[in-house]
C-alpha cells in the first residue's frame, strides 16, 4: 500500500523531571515530544518511522478530532513499546522502526497531535531521543484494474493436431523457444553489475596510492 | 555503529621503508619460472628481510581497547558502570544458562566426537552408530542435516565432504577453471600484498611446531607428491608453505571476497589508477579482494592443508570459511560473533564463574584478555592439537557461530586456575598458558558449560 508523508511540525523534547531540573547527579529518564500538523487537515495515520538514539520504551498518545462539540481527547495508542530489549547495552540502540496503525491500541483517523512519550530507566546512557521522525498517511489507491474478458476466462484448448513422425511435440519446442527468448529479454535489459573477475581496470592496476576510509 | 577511534591508524604506517609499487607485471621468464615452481612454493621466495607484517593481533587489541561510546558514560574515577575488563563497550553477551541452551547438543547426556570416541570407550555405544548417520547423511547430500550432525563431531574419514557439503561446496567445472584463472593473474602479476604473505606464512605456519608434532594423529602422506589419493598425510613445515601460499596469494587476487563487504562493517581499502585520482571509473580495490592480511593471517588456511588434497577444493573450503567466519576475527562490529563481542563474553564470563581467579589476575597487571586474545583472533589455529582444532571447527561449522571460541578460552583459565592463582606477573601467566597442544577441547567445553558448579 503506498503511503505519503505528512508534513509535521515536532516540537523541542522536555524533559520530565521529580525535583530539581539543574541537578546534576540524576538524569531525566522520560522525554516528551509533541507532534503538530499545523497546515493539515485531521487525516488517518497509516504509519510512522524513526531511527532510534537510545530510548528503551515509546508510548504514543493521540489527539484525535471529535465529530462533536466535545473537545478532543487525549487517547493512548501504543503503550510501553520496547525498542531495546536490554536497556544496559547496545542492542536495539540505533535501530530503524516502523510503526503501523494495526499495531496501535485505537484507530487513528482524522489525528490532530500526537505526543510521543520516551523512556530510558538506565544510568548508563548520556542522552537519549528519537531522530528521523516522519509520520505517514494512506497514499492514493492504485487505480483497479479490470481484466479483460479472455484473460480472465480462457478458451478450453482445442485438441492438438496429431503428431508427425519423427518431428518434435510443437507445443514443447514452442515452450522451449518462448524460455530462451524470455532470457535473452532479461539479459539485454538487465543491467547486470556482477564482476567477471578482472580487478584491472582496461589491464592496467599501476597505483600509487591507497586510501582506508 | 558506534564512533571507532584511532582504527585507521594502524594501517596508515607503510609495511617497507624502500618504496615499492603496490603491483609490478612480471617478466615473461620469471612467469615460467613461477609456473613450473606453483606446487613447491615455498622453497624459494624473495627477499623479505625489509617486511614487516602491517598489524598483529596485539596492535588489533590496542584498537579495541580504545572503543568507546560517546554517548556512554564512562567517567575517569571507577564506579559501577565501569567494565572491569579490557572492553568499554556494553554490548549484549551471553551468560552460561543462555549458552546452555544455545550449545544444547554438547551436553552431558548427548554423545561427541572428542569424548565419547576415546579408546576406553567401546565404539558400540556411541561412535559407530554416529559414523553410520554421517554416511547416510552425505548420500542424502543435505546441507542442513549435516549442519545438525557435526555438533556432534565429525569422524575424521567423512569430515572432508561433510565441511564441504555445509559451506555448499561443489566442485563444478567452472569453480575448476575460475581458481585457474586466479592462478594466472598470480602469475602474470606481482602485488606487493604477496610479500606480505610469504612472509607471514615464513613466520607463522612453517615455524609452527604444532605442524611437526602432529606427524602421528594426522594423515600420513608420501612426502614428495602433492596431489595423491593416499588418505593419510605427513606435513612438514615447507609442505605447509606449500599449500597455503599459493591458496592466499590466489585469495588476495580473487574479487568476488569483495562480495562479503555487503555484510561486513568494514570496507576495502581503496585506490585509483595513477594520475586518475578521484575519477570513480578508475576506482580499483587494493588488495583486488579488499583484505590486508595480517600477522598470522595464514593460519587459517595451514588446518584446512591437511583435509583437501586438491588445490581448487581447498581454496574454495578457505574462501567461503574466511567470508562466512573468519572476517569477523578481525573487523570491528556489534555482531554476536564479532571480536568484540567475543572478547566480551570471554571477560564476563570469567569475572561472573571465576571471579577470584579474575581479581587476581587483574591485580597483577595480567589482563585475562591480553592473553587470550591471539588465540580467538586465530580461532585457536597453531594453539591447539591439530585434530582438536578440527573438532572445535566441527562446532563452528555446526552451531554457524564463532562464540564457542570465547567459552573455549574461558574454560582454558578455568582448566589452568590453580596455577594461574599462583603466579605474580603477566609473563608468568603467559608461560602457564603457553602450551595447549595437550589440552581435549570437548571435554573442556562440557565440564566448563555443563558440570561446573555455579
Amino acid at each position: 500500500m503506498s503511503r505519503v508523508p505528512v508534513p509535521c511540525h515536532v516540537k523541542g523534547t522536555v524533559t520530565l523531571q521529580v525535583g530539581d531540573v539543574r541537578t546534576s547527579q540524576g538524569r531525566p529518564g522520560v522525554l516528551v515530544i509533541d507532534v503538530t500538523f499545523p497546515s493539515v487537515s485531521p487525516f488517518e495515520l497509516q504509519e510512522i518511522t524513526f531511527k532510534n538514539y537510545y530510548t528503551a520504551f515509546l508510548s504514543i498518545r493521540v489527539r484525535q478530532h471529535a465529530s462533536t462539540h466535545s473537545p478532543a481527547k487525549w487517547v493512548t495508542c501504543l503503550r510501553d513499546y520496547c525498542l531495546m530489549p536490554d536497556p544496559h547495552s547496545e542492542e536495539g540502540a540505533q535501530e530503524y522502526v516502523s510503526l503501523f496503525k494495526h499495531q496501535m491500541l485505537c484507530d487513528m483517523t482524522r489525528v490532530l497531535e500526537l505526543r510521543l512519550i520516551l523512556r530510558q530507566p538506565s544510568p548508563l546512557w548520556l542522552s537519549f531521543t528519537v531522530e528521523e521522525l516522519q509520520i505517514y498517511q494512506q497514499g492514493p489507491k492504485s487505480p483497479s484494474m479490470t481484466f479483460p474478458k479472455w484473460l480472465s476466462h480462457p478458451v478450453p484448448c482445442e485438441q492438438p493436431i496429431p503428431l508427425l513422425e519423427g518431428l518434435p511435440d510443437p507445443s514443447r519446442v514452442s515452450s522451449e523457444v518462448q524460455q530462451m527468448w524470455a532470457l535473452t529479454e532479461m539479459i539485454r535489459a538487465s543491467n547486470t553489475s556482477t564482476r567477471i573477475g578482472r580487478f584491472d581496470v582496461d589491464g592496467c592496476y599501476d597505483l600509487n596510492l591507497l586510501s582506508y576510509t | 555503529m558506534m564512533l571507532l577511534t584511532h582504527s585507521h591508524t594502524l594501517l596508515a604506517s607503510p609495511p617497507c621503508d624502500a618504496f615499492l609499487r603496490l603491483l609490478d607485471g612480471r617478466p615473461v621468464g620469471e612467469q615460467k619460472e613461477l609456473l613450473n615452481k606453483w606446487n613447491e612454493m615455498g622453497t624459494d621466495e624473495p627477499d623479505l628481510s625489509l617486511f614487516r607484517p602491517v598489524y598483529a593481533p596485539k596492535d588489533f587489541l590496542e584498537v579495541l581497547i580504545n572503543l568507546r561510546n560517546p554517548n556512554y558514560e564512562n567517567g575517569d574515577s571507577l564506579s559501577f558502570r565501569t567494565h572491569l575488563g579490557l572492553i568499554q563497550v556494553p554490548l549484549k553477551v551471553k551468560d552460561i544458562p543462555e549458552l546452555k541452551e544455545c550449545f544444547a547438543e554438547l551436553g552431558l547426556n548427548t554423545g561427541q566426537l572428542g569424548i565419547d570416541d576415546s579408546t576406553q570407550v567401546p565404539p558400540e555405544l556411541f561412535e559407530n552408530e554416529h559414523v553410520r548417520i554421517g554416511q547416510k547423511v552425505l548420500a542424502e547430500q543435505d546441507s542442513a542435516a549435516a549442519q545438525q550432525y557435526i555438533r556432534q563431531g565429525s569422524p575424521t574419514a567423512l569430515r572432508a565432504e561433510l565441511w564441504a557439503l555445509i559451506l555448499n561446496i561443489s566442485s563444478q567445472p567452472e569453480d575448476i577453471l575460475y581458481y585457474e584463472q586466479l592462478k594466472m593473474n598470480v602469475i602474470q602479476h606481482d602485488l606487493l600484498v604477496d610479500s606480505l604473505i610469504y612472509k607471514d606464512v615464513k613466520l607463522t605456519a612453517s615455524n609452527d611446531d604444532y605442524y611437526f608434532v602432529f606427524e602421528d594423529y594426522l594423515y600420513q602422506m608420501k612426502k614428495q607428491r602433492f596431489r595423491t589419493q593416499a588418505h593419510t598425510a605427513t606435513r612438514n613445515p615447507s609442505q605447509i608453505c606449500q599449500f597455503s601460499s599459493p591458496v592466499l596469494l590466489c585469495f588476495s587476487r580473487d574479487t568476488s571476497v569483495l562480495g562479503h563487504f555487503a555484510y561486513n562493517s568494514a570496507s576495502p581499502p581503496k585506490s585509483y589508477i595513477r594520475g586518475k585520482l578521484g575519477l570513480e571509473e578508475y576506482a580499483v580495490f587494493y588488495p583486488p579482494n579488499g583484505v590486508i592480511p595480517f600477522h598470522g593471517f595464514s593460519m587459517y588456511v595451514a588446518p584446512l592443508c591437511f583435509l583437501y588434497h586438491e588445490p581448487y577444493k581447498l581454496y574454495q573450503i578457505f574462501r567461503e570459511m574466511y567470508v562466512r567466519f573468519f572476517f569477523r576475527l578481525h573487523s570491528i562490529s556489534s555482531h554476536p560473533s564479532g571480536i568484540v563481542s567475543l572478547c566480551l563474553l570471554f571477560e564476563t564470563l570469567l569475572q561472573t564463574y571465576l571471579p577470584q581467579l579474575f581479581y587476581h589476575l587483574r591485580e597483577i597487571g595480567a589482563q585475562p584478555l591480553r592473553i587470550s586474545f591471539k588465540w580467538m583472533v586465530r580461532a585457536f589455529s597453531g594453539y591447539l592439537a591439530t585434530d582438536q582444532l578440527l573438532l572445535l571447527w566441527d562446532r563452528i561449522l555446526g552451531y554457524n557461530s564463532l562464540e564457542i571460541l570465547a567459552v573455549l578460552a574461558a574454560a582454558v583459565f578455568a582448566f589452568r586456575a590453580v596455577n594461574l592463582m599462583e603466579v605474580t606477573s603477566l609473563a608468568a601467566a603467559e608461560a602457564v598458558l603457553a602450551d595447549l597442544s595437550t589440552l581435549k577441547v570437548m571435554p573442556l567445553l562440557q565440564i566448563f558449560l555443563f558440570a561446573t558448579v555455579t
